[in-house]
This record gives structure tokens, sequence and C-alpha cells, in this order.
């Protein structure tokens, strides 16, 4: 069973959505360690680290995303998870931007896979199984 | 019915605690000087003919229970993987179960930690790492290293579950006395060292003992249950939860203020009060206990200096152009120093109050602010105990000072600690007659009892 980490990242307390990708997360047979809302950088790859989870899924929905996952894939690295895969979603920035340009942003940043806003979870969960191989 | 004896061997005095069971009351307390260099018992059989002595009445012993902290007390090593997850469940569960945690380790143990592990005064270690099914690779390979090392005193094995077969192989084929129990942390923040903390009681009762040379005690006392300090846990346990009919005290925090350490106990689930507040971090005990190394009266007593600055002394402390420093280091070269003038009397109040102030600070939760688009939030990381209704006061600092329940006010809420969850106004009380650790003993058995005994006695 692959280990995946989800939360939803800084001063940000959408808890809803969260609970959504938990549920359908685990109905596909992932186990899923929640980490809840209001978590930081550190509480997601803490996590990632004692659970052994081959990938990170940062939800933002405030539109700070951007600050907030500033360094994550460095950070990551530092703490030994060279490997992991990050994905992020939500209205990860601010405004309407084009999405073409938000995605570049991330993904040079480090994440692997960048979700707008009204994504359908089912996606992420096809990606997960190519990524991580199952 | 007769009379139950309750024998604490402590580094320093052998003390006894005498309860009558027909009558149901306290007969009396003494104390001798523990003798483990030569035959434990004598001290034993000193402090008992003092009692005896003081209480011709006293109805013939019908059973004895004992618990240990002599010769240094149950020293321990908590190894895992991340500092604020396993790492701290497993030293939680050493605290938990009486012991002072002296060594802690993180991630994978270099060459040099190795060393220091072994070179270092420990009586156990407790190795945990990963959840269930977590990261089982790093966990394998600090067994290994301890294994290689021939480290010398049992390693218990807390961690993933999926590592525990290799584990037992490592173990298997050396001379490595190991025992495998529960996860400390099967799933991320949860707590559970349940299972540890009977083992670690098991191997103190089996072989710590027997080598600080207190075995031969169990000739008389039967066999030394536990670590003096978690009898305080289980009397502040049982006090605060009551017993079947018998109402407890409720929300509670009993505080040791020794010459080396600080001990502080409570017992509560410190939830977060208030909906806009976030709870952070590992899960906390129910009975949670802490030490403070760098608190104490006596052996820490330049550690504690070096925590506070003289401004900040003076704060506790009234007396202008005193040399504190030459004060500090006067108690910690000589630790059966007594003071004698009322400025030095006024030096040990401050050093006691030094110790409640912060190690209640390092106890309690805190909360910290988080701005959001919706308004403040709040995360709480550790036990909010802001309705604790009760603070007692035991150890000989305390019990023996006329000032004790001012002192012990340094525990609650300040205007300059805001964000610690401190005690709001709890009741103060002091363990007067010094029975507590004696009644954590006599509830394995008389829980009831044991109540009683606490509510007349703590005044």
């Amino acid at each position: 069973m692959k280990t995946v980490v989800i939360g939803v990242i800084g001063a940000d307390v959408h808890a809803v959505g969260n609970k959504i990708i938990e549920h359908v997360l685990t109905e596909h047979g992932f186990n899923v360690v929640n980490i809840g809302v209001l978590s930081n950088q550190e509480d997601f790859i803490n996590a990632a680290i004692e659970t052994d989870a081959e990938a990170i899924l940062v939800s933002s929905l405030y539109g700070h995303g951007e600050i907030d996952c500033k360094y994550m894939r460095e950070n990551c690295e530092e703490a030994g998870l060279g490997k992991i895969k990050l994905y992020v979603g939500g209205n990860i920035v601010v405004g309407k931007q084009d999405f073409k340009e938000v995605e570049a942003r991330f993904k040079k940043m480090g994440f692997d896979r960048v979700y707008p806003p009204g994504t359908d979870i089912e996606d992420a969960v096809k990606h997960l199984r190519e990524d991580l191989g199952e | 019915m007769g009379t139950h004896l309750l024998v604490d061997f402590g580094s320093t005095y052998t003390k006894l605690t005498a309860v009558d069971l027909e009558r149901e009351t306290l007969i009396g307390t003494s104390k001798a000087m523990t003798t483990v260099k030569t035959d434990v018992l004598e001290g034993f059989e000193h402090a008992l003919s003092k009692l005896k002595a003081a209480h011709p009445e006293m109805p013939e012993v019908t059973a004895v229970s004992a618990c240990s902290s002599a010769a240094g007390g149950l020293k321990m090593a908590a190894i895992g993987l991340v500092e604020e997850l396993t790492v701290e469940a497993a030293k939680r569960a050493c605290l938990g179960a009486g012991a002072l945690v002296n060594q802690v380790y993180s991630h994978h143990l270099s060459r040099k930690e190795i060393k220091a592990l072994k070179s270092a005064d420990i009586d156990i270690i407790l190795l945990a790492g990963g959840t269930d099914g977590g990261n089982k690779e790093c966990i394998l390979h600090n067994a290994k290293k301890l294994c290689e090392a021939n480290i010398g005193v049992p390693i218990i094995v807390a961690g993933n579950k999926d590592a525990a077969d290799e584990i037992e192989e490592i173990f298997e084929t050396s001379t490595q006395e190991y025992y495998i129990v529960d996860n400390v942390m099967p799933k991320l923040k949860q707590l559970n060292v349940k299972e540890a903390k009977e083992v670690i009681r098991q191997i103190f009762i089996t072989k710590i003992i027997e080598a600080k040379g207190i075995k031969k005690a169990e000739r008389i006392t039967g066999s030394i249950i536990m670590p003096t300090p978690e009898a305080v846990l289980l009397a502040a346990e049982l006090l605060a939860k009551g017993h079947e009919d018998v109402e407890g005290f409720g929300e509670l925090m009993v505080i040791d203020v020794g010459g080396a350490t600080t001990d502080v106990h409570t017992i509560g689930r410190g939830f977060p009060k208030r909906s806009e507040v976030v709870l952070k971090g590992l899960q906390e005990p129910f009975a949670k206990r802490t030490v403070e190394g760098d608190l104490g009266m006596r052996y820490s007593a330049n550690a504690l200096l070096s925590l506070v600055s003289p401004f900040e002394f003076k704060r506790y402390y009234e007396y202008e152009n005193a040399n504190i420093e030459e004060s500090a280091k006067k108690r910690h070269d000589n630790v059966e120093y007594l003071p004698d003038t009322e400025e030095e009397k006024a030096f040990d109040e401050a050093l006691a109050r030094i110790c409640c102030d912060y190690s209640v600070s390092r106890h309690v939760g805190h909360v910290e602010v988080v701005y959001t688009p919706l308004g403040n939030m709040y995360y709480q990381t550790g036990k909010d105990l802001t309705d604790l209704r009760y603070v007692i006061g035991t150890g000989g600092v305390l019990i023996n000072n006329a000032h004790a329940k001012e002192i012990l006010k340094e525990v609650n809420q300040k205007s300059d600690k805001k964000l610690e969850l401190r005690p709001t106004d709890p009741t103060v009380l002091i363990d007067r007659d010094y029975i507590l650790a004696a009644m954590g003993l006599l509830g394995q058995k008389h829980p009831k009892l044991a109540l009683k005994l606490m509510k007349e006695h703590l005044v």
C-alpha cells in the first residue's frame, strides 16, 4: 500500500476539500496520512519521514500558496526526501492568472504535479498511480 | 489486617510510611540514610526501628511494598527518527515509567553517538522510529549499529512493527538482551506508551534493582515494584481520577523540586478550550511527567544560573549587592548545605521559585497566533492547563519550607508569559508528610484507602 501525506498548507483553514481528498484517496487504496489544516512545510516533511510516504499532496485555497510552498523541494532534499513526489492544488496563487504560467512556476519550484481550481481528485489518483508505479 | 509498610529506597534516605489497614489511618513515617554500599537493609532496619519506637502501638506488619530511586534511579536513552515525533514519543515513554532520560538521539546513529551512548551511564535503551508501516530503514540501521557496538544494556524496541522481524534477526545472533514491544507512535502523532512502560518496569524490577545493590532488600520487602517517580505519577493519577464511587480532585499538577532535578506531573487531557484553537504536535499523555535536569537546588544550582540573568534573578531575590554566583557555587559544591542566615534562606527560596516557574513553562502547552484571512487562529502545542484545579508540592525542599505555598504560586499564569497555558488560580496543597510515593504504592492494592489518606494529608 502506497503512503501519501496530505494537508492544507499555511494559515489556511479550508477543511472540507481536505476531508474529501482523504476520503477519495483512501477509497482508492492509498494509506492516507492527513495532517489537516494550518500545516507548515515542516509538518508535511516530518510526517513523510516517519510514515515513509512516497508523495506529499499540498492543498492551498486562500491564495498564499506560492509563498507557503517556496523552497519546499529544497527542504525535502535537505531532510533526505529527495525522491518524494510533490503535488499541489487549489487556488494556489493570488487573483486570476494564466494557469500555464502558474504551473510552470510551481514546476520550477520542484513540484511534480500542479492542479488548477476545480480539478477532479480522480485525476490526481491517476497521476499517483503513474508516478508511484502501481 | 495489620500494618501495610510502604518503603521508598531513595538516593539519600530510605523512607518508610506505615498505614493501619484496619483503622484506615496513617500511623507515621520515618527515614534513615540509604545504605546501598553495604547492605541496603541496614538503612531499612534503622528506619523501621525508629518507626516502631515512635509508634509502639503499631500493629504487626502484614504487607510491604517498595519503590526505589536509589543509586541514581533509572536512567535511560531514547532514540527515534524525527525529533518532534518518535523521539518525543520515546522520551515520554521513558519519563512516564519514572526514568531520567539523559541521552536522546534522532535519525541515524553516527559512530560518535554510539561511542557516547556506550560510555554513558544508562540502564536501558528505548529504540523507536517510524510509524507502523512507515519508515523502517532508520530503525534497522540503528538496531544494527547498537548490536555491533555490544552496548551492554537491555534494548527495548518500540518502533515500526514492519521492522520487528528483521530487528529480531539482527539481535538473535548476538548476546544483546532485547525486547520487542508495541510502537510508541503507531500512527502519526498518536502516542502509545503502555507496553513500553510495562517492559521498562519489568526490566527495572528484575535487572536494574540487582545492579544497583537493592536486590537484597527483597528478602524482606518483596519485589520492589517500580521506580519512585512512577509511584508519584500513579498517586497523582489516582488522586485526580478517584476510584469507583469516591470522587477524585480532577485535573491536577504535582511538582517536586529536588537537589538535582525538578519533576512536574500533570493529570488531565489538556485539550484546547476554544474552537479557534488547533492542536498541533504529538498526542499528550493523560498522566504526563517531565523532568528538568538543569533545574535543582543543589547539584544543578550552577546550571540554573546559566538560564537566568542576574537581572531576572533579582525578580525572585530582593537582597542588594548579593554575590549570586558565589551562593550558587556554595550549593553546587556542598550538596548537603543547609541555609543558616535569612539571606541564604531567601536565596534557597529564590532558587525554588525559579525551578517552579521554569519547569512549568516547559511542561505546559503553548499557543501561537496565526493570522488567517478568516481572523486570528491559534496553534496549541502541549496541554492547556488553564483550568487545572490543584497544584501539589512535594519533595524535601517544598515540604519543609514555611513559604511553600507562596513559592508554588509561581506556577500561575504570568503577564509576561501570556502564550503559556499555565494554571489560572489553582488551590495549592503541600505533601507535608511526604507520602505521595507511598500512596502510589498503596494504591496498587488499596486504592480507596490511598485516596482517603491523600485527601486527609495533603494540606
